[in-house]
């Protein structure tokens, strides 16, 4: 199904592709003055495949993600503040602080939370799919996976059970090629990922990760044909991440050449993307530059934001952990 | 009032539930033929949309059953043996146990996975486990463990209305057991221990299919004039310790019976909380009775390994000598 996204989606499309790259690299350089606890994993070079698999969503549909995934709820429609504010550690994140980097969430924009055990989101989300179809309404599931949690077991299951209960739910693999340092060659034995979609007979897409558009056609007739109850869909996105696995891991360890990363760069989403809006859909430059400039004052407003607020109390850590208790 | 066996019990808690309330459904292996029979005629009753047979994939099914939960549906997951629940184990700790704490509130899965012991009866060391304890070291979880029918149901109507996920250890030594179960609708609160049967010289605390042995101890044992106080905890997480605690504080002897292996076991637990709070009101060493640290042979060597009414009642003899 090709795309039918309107100046505005288009325009809201950058502004989130923007709002990664910056959210990104901000959150790298607050983890490198430690200001930021734990591991960080960026998605820079991953933009255009969670922005496009988005745009073809509605806020109610729902969303899981992985440990790789500030980019996930920033696609999905989520406000920076509470997002950077959760990095941060802080009781006006998104999870009050307790999720951090691997486990953001706004289930206010359908994000259903991003957890960082490879793969254990897959089913999560066919079961979200099905309380969307048992409740009757025609929201629809996207799980966000990487090349490696295709390997676990999680993702047969949580696919079979989606294929065999025809439930609305796509399932998105981010190939980008790499399962912290193992090549995907190492781990799997088909070219595609999308391959395996015939063993549980639903469609197979692969797509290039880094075309924003194509994303979003190769998404929007899934999110079609899953609304109407036809079932869920296997959609691959090859991509790149430009960074390592994780901030601080795997620098230096010669898994993949600097002429790889390069040739990927070259290749770079969001400059493709604000190409294509001014060669193709009647942008200016400067309506490009001026979204991206509006990306970068509201980066540096969820950074204040995030910076003056405070730090949850440790009572707070008691919290939370079972229902509350009516009184 | 009916006399309903354990099993009943089962199906009747589920079936009520499921009629008030519709957001509740039951998935897992062979649920709609159903070869233990606690879930017959759901089917039938309230259609194959709330009644659905899975494959054997059980991550995929507490997976599915969490997505469920959060938007919503309170599902019920039958995992028949307990030891079904392994494979499924990252999806119980990381995502079901955790969601809630890990989104800041966010998140509830209400949701009830059901899983029975089936122990003693020469299935060997993979078939015969007792693992509640190794789930009572999460926080999040909520575990029951009924020692008969009329606790089974009342505690299973609370399970299924709770917003938080449940676990129902479900002792297959009771199955055929029965009690008299009122007419009129009745729920049994989580972490609200029973005292069973008072008395003044012994706690005895038993989980499960444990309180046969405990109350049939406390019989013998009345015939010396020892008189044990037997607590039935229900549910081993919340547990009830204030309960066990003030008995202690009357009885100054506790003899805790848990088929668990006993390294970390739920007894091992409420060993350490009355250690902790109740030492000054001890008059004897604390005395677990527990299945053997082995594992569960298939020959019928298996049998000495588990607790038993006179291992019982050697323990109470025992913290009394």
């Amino acid at each position: 199904m090709k795309a039918n996204l309107s100046r505005e989606d288009l325009a809201e499309a950058m502004r989130r592709v923007f709002s990664i790259r910056h959210f990104e690299d901000v959150a790298v350089d607050l983890h490198k003055n430690g200001e930021v606890r734990g591991a960080l994993h960026t998605s820079h070079g991953q933009e255009a495949e969670i922005v496009g698999a988005c745009m073809a969503l509605r806020i109610d549909d729902y969303m899981v993600g992985n440990h790789r995934s500030h980019g996930h709820p920033i696609g999905k429609g989520a406000k920076l503040r509470g997002l950077m504010a959760e990095l941060l550690g802080r009781s006006t994140g998104v999870c009050s602080g307790k999720g951090g980097s691997m486990h953001l969430a706004d289930f206010s924009v359908g994000s259903l939370g991003e957890t960082s055990i490879v793969g254990s989101g897959i089913p999560v989300a066919a079961g979200a799919a099905l309380g969307a179809k048992m409740q009757g309404n025609d929201r629809v599931s996207l799980c966000f996976f990487g090349d490696g949690a295709s390997q676990e077991g999680t993702f047969h299951e949580g696919i079979n059970f989606a294929a065999i209960w025809t439930l609305p739910a796509i399932f998105l693999c981010e190939n980008n090629g790499y399962a912290v340092t193992t090549p995907i060659s190492k781990s799997a034995n088909v070219a595609n990922i999308a391959d395996r979609a015939v063993g549980y007979g639903i469609p197979g897409v692969v797509v290039d990760g880094q075309d924003l558009i194509a994303v979003h056609d190769a998404m929007a007739t899934a999110v079609q044909r899953a609304r109407a109850g036809e079932g869920p869909t296997l959609i691959e996105a090859k991509t790149y991440r430009y960074y390592d696995h994780a901030a601080n891991m795997g620098r230096d360890l010669n898994y993949r050449t600097d002429e790889e990363i390069e040739m990927w760069r070259q290749r770079d989403p969001a400059k493709l993307f604000a190409q294509q809006l001014v060669a193709e859909y009647k942008f200016t430059q400067g309506e490009v530059d001026g979204i991206e400039e509006a990306v970068v004052a509201d980066v540096e407003d969820a950074v204040k934001f995030a910076k003056d607020s405070p730090f949850p109390d440790d009572a707070s850590a008691w919290t939370d952990v079972y229902a509350p208790v009516a009184a | 009032m009916a006399k309903k066996t354990y099993l009943e019990a089962i199906h009747a808690a589920q079936f009520e539930e499921m009629q008030r309330d519709k957001t509740v459904f039951i998935m897992g292996e062979d649920v709609e033929a159903n070869m233990f029979g606690t879930t017959t005629g759901m089917k039938e009753a309230f259609g194959a949309d709330r009644v659905r047979d899975t494959p054997i994939a059980e991550a995929g099914m507490a997976g599915v059953a969490a997505g469920a939960a959060m938007v919503g549906m309170r599902p019920i997951v039958d995992f028949t043996i307990s030891p079904f629940l392994y494979p499924a184990y990252d999806q119980i700790i990381s995502i079901i146990a955790k969601s809630r704490y890990l989104y800041g509130g966010q998140a509830r899965v209400p949701l009830v996975l059901r899983a029975n012991m089936i122990y003693g009866n020469g299935n060997a060391a993979q078939h015969s486990d007792r693992s509640y304890p190794a789930f009572m070291n999460q926080p999040g979880l909520k575990i029951m463990v009924p020692s008969s029918a009329y606790e089974m149901k009342g505690l299973m109507k609370t399970a299924i209305r709770d917003d938080d996920p449940v676990m129902s250890f479900e002792d297959a030594m009771l199955w055929s057991s029965s009690s008299d179960i009122p007419d009129e609708e009745y729920l049994i609160p989580f972490g609200k221990a029973n005292i069973a049967r008072p008395g003044k010289d012994c706690t005895v605390v038993a989980i499960g299919a444990m309180m046969l042995h405990a109350t049939a101890a406390a019989d013998e044992l009345a015939g010396d004039g020892i008189s044990c106080e037997v607590i039935d905890p229900r549910t081993v997480a919340p547990l009830d310790t204030a309960t066990i605690l003030e008995s202690v504080a009357r009885t100054g002897r506790l003899v805790i019976v848990d088929v668990a292996n006993g390294r970390c076991s739920a007894a091992s637990e409420i060993s350490a909380v009355v250690s902790d709070e109740g030492f000054w009101d001890l008059r004897a060493p604390i005395i677990r009775v527990t299945t053997e640290n082995t594992h569960i042979p298939f020959n019928a060597a298996e049998t000495a390994l588990y607790p038993s009414k006179d291992k019982v009642v050697a323990a109470v003899r025992r913290t009394l000598s």
